[in-house]
């Protein structure tokens, strides 16, 4: 077991954002995060990432606690994350971006030219390795997601958290970015993936944990989930009549 | 009857995410029609084309023949296009009246204002008795009332609503969706955004679903409430096909 919730809740001031979930990630699996609107998934991914501690619950990281532990040193243990909205800095080439990941990663190199040259590995997985020596501000918005991804690999994560990797790309660029989450997947990097793009998810997720409302609702395989008359409900809302 | 509401082939994009493809679609006078469609999907972009607020990077908005795209968003609340935005985004230090009072703001909304506060009173009692109220005091579905009858205090042609239900309980919805429903009895075409696809099918004429930024079905509402291509896209095809 890799990663574990047990009876996680997060309420800011009175709303529950995330009410009593529990549950358990594989080594070496895709998990898909999703649900409608509101249901806390970043909030579950916060919890995760330890933006902050939960209001009630525990947190193991390979039968470690870290409910308590703080963002920088769960980077150091092994998770890592892309932000939606990509923040590489714009000046420094995108090399030096992925180095910063080596930097202060796990098990990290504090030398320059050594992470730059640990680094080029990372930006080979993601296909940006022609684009090395140009600044970050000139990539397109699917390469700067891609270099969030090198930044994020260069950490050399056990768990990658993945926050809407595939917003705002093009249909064709949603699919090679598929295949790409795959094989870092298969490099033995285990993954979770928000996303509302829930049908992408379901054509990569090895398993599906879906929220509603704070509250994990279904968890089960992509075909399970997609079956699901709490989880059909949950998306398409309820009938007012009865 | 012709389209009252016409738009073509818009699309939107913020900076280099482009959000519309190629949208096509259009509202009959008297009809109220619902964009349905999960998460992300465009439908609050294409609201926020219409009413101004989003620039097209190509395609038309019409009302009634007269081009709407290229006018700025007060010159087309002028012609009758009221949006009720997702979140209300009320005045909320102030009180209801004055909330009202800033709805009746476009021109051909000014003459008549002592008339329509009369009916928003009718249709709303509720707004009456709590004129002097500030609006940040009140629940979320009188907030929402308040922003319906603001957006009436605009005398619209055409009112649009951004997620109405967004964050209310099951009964405040409803008697919303019933105002609305009621509402359009009286003549007011709707046009409406709704990210539960169930009820604002039983509510609507006709619908369409909007799925990454392209229209993928349209229809008579009460037809899609038993559709596959609903569910499919919000949750894909059950079963998944195999990855």
């Amino acid at each position: 077991m890799l990663l574990k919730l047990e009876d996680v809740s997060k309420a800011f001031k009175g709303l529950m954002a995330v009410h009593g979930v529990s549950t358990e990630v594989h080594e070496g699996e895709i998990l898909g995060l999703i649900g409608p609107n509101g249901a806390g998934k970043t909030t579950l991914f916060n919890l995760i990432t330890g933006v902050y501690p939960p209001t009630e619950g525990r947190i193991l990281f390979e039968d470690k606690d870290i409910t308590r532990v703080a963002p920088h040193a769960r980077c150091w243990m092994g998770i890592a994350r892309t932000f939606q909205l990509v923040r590489p800095f714009p000046e420094l080439t995108v090399l030096d971006n992925a180095a910063m990941g080596r930097v202060y990663g796990r098990d990290p190199v504090k030398s320059r030219s050594k992470a730059e040259k640990a680094s080029v590995a990372s930006l080979e997985v993601v296909g940006l390795t022609a684009r090395a020596s140009e600044k970050a501000k000139s990539l397109t918005l699917v390469d700067r997601k891609r270099l969030e991804l090198a930044r994020a690999l260069a950490t050399k994560p056990k768990l990658l958290l993945l926050d809407e990797l595939l917003a705002g790309l093009n249909p064709s660029e949603v699919l090679t970015s598929m295949e790409l989450i795959k094989s870092i997947r298969d490099t033995g990097i285990t993954i979770i993936m928000v996303e509302h793009l829930v049908k992408a998810v379901f054509g990569i997720a090895d398993r599906i944990v879906v929220l509603s409302a704070g509250e994990l609702i279904a968890q089960g395989t992509p075909a399970e989930i997609a079956c699901d008359q709490n989880v059909i409900d949950a998306y398409l809302g309820k009938s007012l009549r009865v | 009857m012709s389209d009252f509401l016409r738009i073509q082939d818009v699309s939107v994009a913020y900076g280099d995410i482009q959000a519309l493809w190629d949208v096509s679609l259009n509202v009959e006078e008297g009809e109220i029609v619902a964009l349905i469609g999960p998460n992300g999907a465009g439908k609050t972009t294409l609201m926020r084309a219409v009413a101004g607020l989003n620039p097209l990077r190509s395609g038309s908005i019409y009302l009634a023949d007269k081009a709407l795209h290229t006018l700025r968003a007060y010159q087309i609340a002028e012609q009758g296009v009221i949006l009720v935005p997702e979140g209300r985004r009320l005045f909320g230090g102030l009180t209801v009246l004055d909330n009202l009072e800033l709805g009746a703001y476009p021109k051909r909304a000014r003459q008549v204002r002592a008339d329509t506060l009369k009916l928003v009173y009718e249709l709303f009692p509720l707004l009456a008795d709590r004129r002097l109220q500030r609006a940040n005091t009140m629940s979320g579905g009188q907030q929402q009332m308040l922003a319906i009858g603001r957006a009436l205090m605009g005398v619209p042609r055409l009112l649009m609503l951004d997620e109405p239900s967004l964050g209310l309980g099951p009964l405040v919805v409803e008697s919303i969706f019933e105002t609305i429903k009621h509402m359009n009895e009286q003549g007011v075409t709707v046009f409406l955004v709704e990210q539960n696809a169930r009820q604002a099918l039983e509510l609507a004429n006709r619908a369409y679903i909007l799925e990454q930024g392209s229209i993928a079905g349209t229809g008579v509402a009460q037809d899609l409430l038993n559709d596959d291509r609903v569910q499919q896209a919000y949750l894909g095809i059950c079963p998944a096909p195999e990855a």
